[in-house]
């Protein structure tokens, strides 16, 4: 950038962003939603403001109100002032002025944010072209000098690249290089790291740090991660339901809350070794009990189509689980963790080695064979959502594998549904409803309620709890964890989020690109990791504090 | 988008108010109600017409002759022929109106017969997959790759084969009309069925050791079907402009069987040119007014269904300014 722009930047008052009494109204078939009520903060250059709050808080709202990107149905009023101008009452012209010179955006998905049919030096420079007369040479040259301080290596090369040419975390610091390319006095960043693994997660969130430092760009990050905003954030403003419920520095808000609300969602966030549920175990709890399910040198392979290769999502592993022990199966996205789970339920095939589930070799799978054992496992799904058949009620989905294995009358079925939606502690009367009348923590305990109605030897949950909010999240594992303790069935648990491993697996596997690099006893892999990829895995979680937080952040920075 | 929705958590809404049409027209604003309405308008006329012709017409579809002797052919709108008559001396009025009937009736067991075949086919093909999958939609490929009207009249050839009673005509259309309709719902539900069998709550199904006629049943059924009634109302329209087209071209209803608007239109042909144009005219405006209707109904429920399309009355503004 050159030195007349930074000029530009005006710094003079400190002050970037100024919202007042903001409030956003949407009109839906049920009439108006508020989903902004008179919210304010102010943003100033060289810092990092983090807007948090669980769904519906109304944060993504406030958010996209900054750049002037509401939905058609939204009424806005109050004001945005950004710069000196507000944001609600420019027009349509002047709004595009402003949108990535003064303002800009990094989005939470990055591979739908880039277009696919252009190189991204074509993105770059496409915005630096629309503010200003800039050839089409300069521009590039421009980009590559974006993509430069953004960290991507080779960018004279990589310029030319498109989007599907990089990995996830080079698209996010595309994106972000798309962000800076004018160097805007402000960026919000809406859930930049959500859909990234976490060791690329630690990497983007340094690159946030510098852009901060180095260009003194004000920063809004919204995020419902507790860990990333202990990790970058200066000042944090908690919302919840439309409203700020606190606004403090950081390092304040994290060490003495002050309202009741922020410390419930606090003392919710799982914190990696705290609550470990294998804590002062020597031994494997279910060492000598019966094995449930057993693999040896486990191959899943993913045929390709005509002309692609195939894909090994499972390579070679070996793993057992016994009776009444909470298996905990870490790793990052294409780790292969969903595939066993899935192999182990009969939903994949199994392409080499073998996998005994309750002594039936799933080589040979055949349906019919394997109906029988199907009531010994029960199975939790990532989105509850999704998991329930929307045309019928609560009662009738739990009912399901009742009606299926066993030949109950209707009255006997609705009486198991009643002590069964108790045991989650649901209402009895929730078996009327259907799914989309439920919050998603009330989905994931009747999903609970349908893996566990035929007393199942086996629950697989897979990544049960990463579609909650944190509260609900933590609500949801300890109704798990009761319940294990109660029936004591084996359950495989997969999930990326170690912290929620170690809250609730004694034993825990890592996996890495389909291979399992480590195995032990959970506060003893997490405490003392031995392979480099758990170490890393480890080190790149960013802790809800943000004083450990940073002396972790070093280390991390050190091990790299 | 952070926004949220309360829903109702107690009791569902009222049935009435969750059938299609009239949830449709509860959620309509605007320009989308006026088009909704005007096409149910159209629609409730078209289907009075047809439950009341036997008393809204003066004389029979084939009646050519009264107490007072034989009609008279050619005979221009007046007071006993309200819309004239034909060459053949029937009364273009009485026609139009039992024109409606055979529509109607027509519409209705094509569009019910290819809604069963094609669903059922549709499922199948779709859960089970594989080298069936592959024939059915190959099969299906190949009937779209022929012009309907022509398939049309290849099919009535075959089932009617040159005779047409009341019964024998209608069905003839009907079951030429469904030939060319059952591709359409057997790719719709096909699709929605590869899309419903990988959502978790089917193979949730699965993992409960579900069979595979329970998951089609009661799991995927149940939801594939939802966007059939849209498609029905579309599919009407068309339905109807194949049985004109079918009757234009001669291969119809006999006129002492049935009215039928498009034979009507045949017989005008020739009176076109020579200045007779009530024999044209209305029936051809009863083909364009119920298909319009019927269209109008099919697109508002289309756009309707759609949250993007959908419009919405306006939130008050107060102060401030809306951003788009």
């Amino acid at each position: 950038m050159n030195a007349h722009r930074r000029d530009v930047i005006g710094r003079a008052d400190g002050t970037v962003l100024e919202i007042k009494d903001l409030e956003v109204t949407f009109t839906t078939d049920a009439g108006e939603v508020p989903a902004v009520r008179g919210v304010g903060f102010e943003v100033a250059a060289g810092e990092v403001v983090a807007v948090v709050g669980e769904s519906g808080s109304g944060k993504s709202v406030t958010a996209r109100t900054i750049l002037g990107l509401l939905a058609e149905t939204a009424v806005a009023r109050g004001a945005v002032v950004l710069k000196g101008s507000n944001m609600l009452t420019l027009g349509a012209r002047e709004l595009r002025a402003v949108r990535g010179d003064e303002v800009s955006m990094v989005f939470q998905e990055p591979s739908t944010a880039l277009n696919p049919v252009y190189t991204v030096g074509w993105q770059i420079a496409e915005g630096i072209r629309a503010h200003g007369k800039v050839g089409r040479k300069e521009a590039k040259a421009r980009a590559i000098e974006v993509l430069r301080k953004v960290g991507i290596p080779e960018p004279e090369k990589r310029v030319n690249y498109y989007p599907h040419q990089f990995s996830g975390g080079q698209k996010q610091r595309v994106i972000i290089a798309a962000a800076l390319a004018l160097n805007p006095a402000l960026i919000v960043a809406d859930e930049p790291t959500t859909a990234l693994d976490v060791t690329v997660q630690a990497e983007i969130l340094e690159l946030l740090r510098e852009v901060r430092d180095d260009f003194n760009t004000g920063i809004v990050l919204i995020t419902h991660n507790m860990g990333v905003v202990a990790d970058l954030a200066d000042r944090v403003v908690v919302m919840y339901q439309g409203k700020i419920v606190e606004s403090a520095p950081s390092s304040e808000l994290f060490a003495a809350p002050r309202e009741d609300y922020t410390k419930a969602l606090l003392a919710a966030v799982p914190h990696l070794g705290r609550h470990s549920a294998s804590e002062g175990m020597v031994e494997r709890s279910g060492q000598g009990k019966e094995v449930l399910v057993e693999a040896r040198n486990l191959s899943i392979v993913y045929p390709g189509r005509l002309g692609t290769p195939s894909f090994t999502a499972v390579d070679d592993v070996s793993l057992h689980i016994c009776a009444g022990e909470v298996y905990g199966l870490v790793g990052e996205s294409g780790s292969g963790k969903t595939t066993i789970g899935r192999a182990i339920a009969g939903l994949n095939k199994v392409s080499a080695g073998s996998l005994k589930v309750f002594g039936y070799e799933m080589l040979d799978f055949r349906e019919r064979t394997f109906k029988k054992l199907r009531q010994d496992i029960g199975f939790v799904f990532q989105d509850p959502a999704a998991s329930f058949n929307p045309q019928l009620s609560i009662g009738e989905c739990v009912a399901e594998p009742l009606l299926v294995h066993k030949a109950l009358d209707a009255r006997a079925a609705r009486r198991r549904v009643d002590e069964l939606l108790e045991a989650v502690q649901l209402p009895a009367a929730f078996a009327a409803r259907f799914p989309h009348e439920l919050s998603g923590g009330q989905r994931q305990r009747a999903s609970l309620a349908r893996a566990l109605a035929l007393d199942p030897k086996l629950l697989i949950a897979d990544e049960p709890t990463s579609a909650l909010d944190v509260s609900v999240q933590a609500k949801v594992l300890e109704l798990f964890k009761e319940l294990q303790a109660e029936l004591g069935f084996a359950a495989l648990f997969i999930s990326h989020d170690l912290a929620v491993v170690d809250m609730l697996s004694t034993w825990v596997g890592v996996l890495y690109r389909g291979k399992l690099v480590e195995e032990g006893i959970g506060n003893q892999v997490m405490g003392d990791p031995q392979h480099p990829y758990t170490r890393r895995l480890i080190a790149s979680l960013p802790v809800p504090d943000p004083v450990e937080q940073a002396l972790r952040r070093e280390a991390f920075l050190k091990a790299v | 988008m952070a926004t949220t929705t309360p829903t109702a958590l107690g009791a569902r809404k009222p049935l009435w108010t969750r059938l299609p049409i009239v949830s449709h027209y509860r959620m309509s604003a605007g320009l989308q109600r006026g088009m909704l309405v005007a096409g149910l308008v159209l629609s409730a006329v078209f289907l009075l017409t047809a439950l009341l012709a036997p008393v809204l017409a003066p004389f029979g579809f084939s009646q050519l002759s009264d107490a007072q002797g034989n009609f008279p052919t050619q005979e221009p709108p007046g007071d006993k022929f309200l819309w004239g008559t034909t060459v053949s001396g029937f009364d273009v009025y009485s026609r139009t109106l039992w024109g409606a009937q055979t529509a109607v009736a027509v519409i209705v067991v094509a569009v019910v017969f290819s809604i069963f075949l094609g669903v059922i086919l549709g499922l199948i093909s779709g859960y089970i997959g594989g080298w069936l999958d592959r024939v059915l939609v190959v099969l299906a490929d190949a009937i779209y790759a022929f012009p309907s009207l022509l398939l049309a009249i290849v099919m009535s050839i075959v089932i009617s084969q040159g005779q047409s009673s009341l019964w024998g005509g209608i069905m003839a259309a009907a079951i030429s009309i469904t030939v060319v309709f059952i591709p359409q719902y057997f790719r719709v539900i096909r699709a929605e069925t590869v899309r419903l069998k990988a959502e978790p709550f089917v193979e949730s199904a699965k993992v409960v050791g579900a069979s595979n006629v329970r998951i089609m049943a009661k799991h995927i059924f149940r939801n594939a079907t939802r966007s059939l009634p849209l498609i029905f109302t579309l599919n009407a329209s068309e339905a109807l402009l194949t049985l004109a087209g079918l009757g234009f071209l001669g291969f119809g209803i006999e006129p002492t069987k049935a009215a039928e608007w498009g034979f009507d239109l045949n017989r005008a042909l020739s009176d076109a040119s020579s200045g007779i144009w009530w024999t044209g005219v209305f029936p051809g405006a009863a083909i364009v007014l119920t298909v319009l209707g019927l269209t109008l109904v099919g697109e508002s429920m289309n756009d309707l269904a759609d949250p993007r399309l959908r419009m919405r009355r306006k939130a008050k503004r107060r102060g401030g300014k809306a951003t788009a």
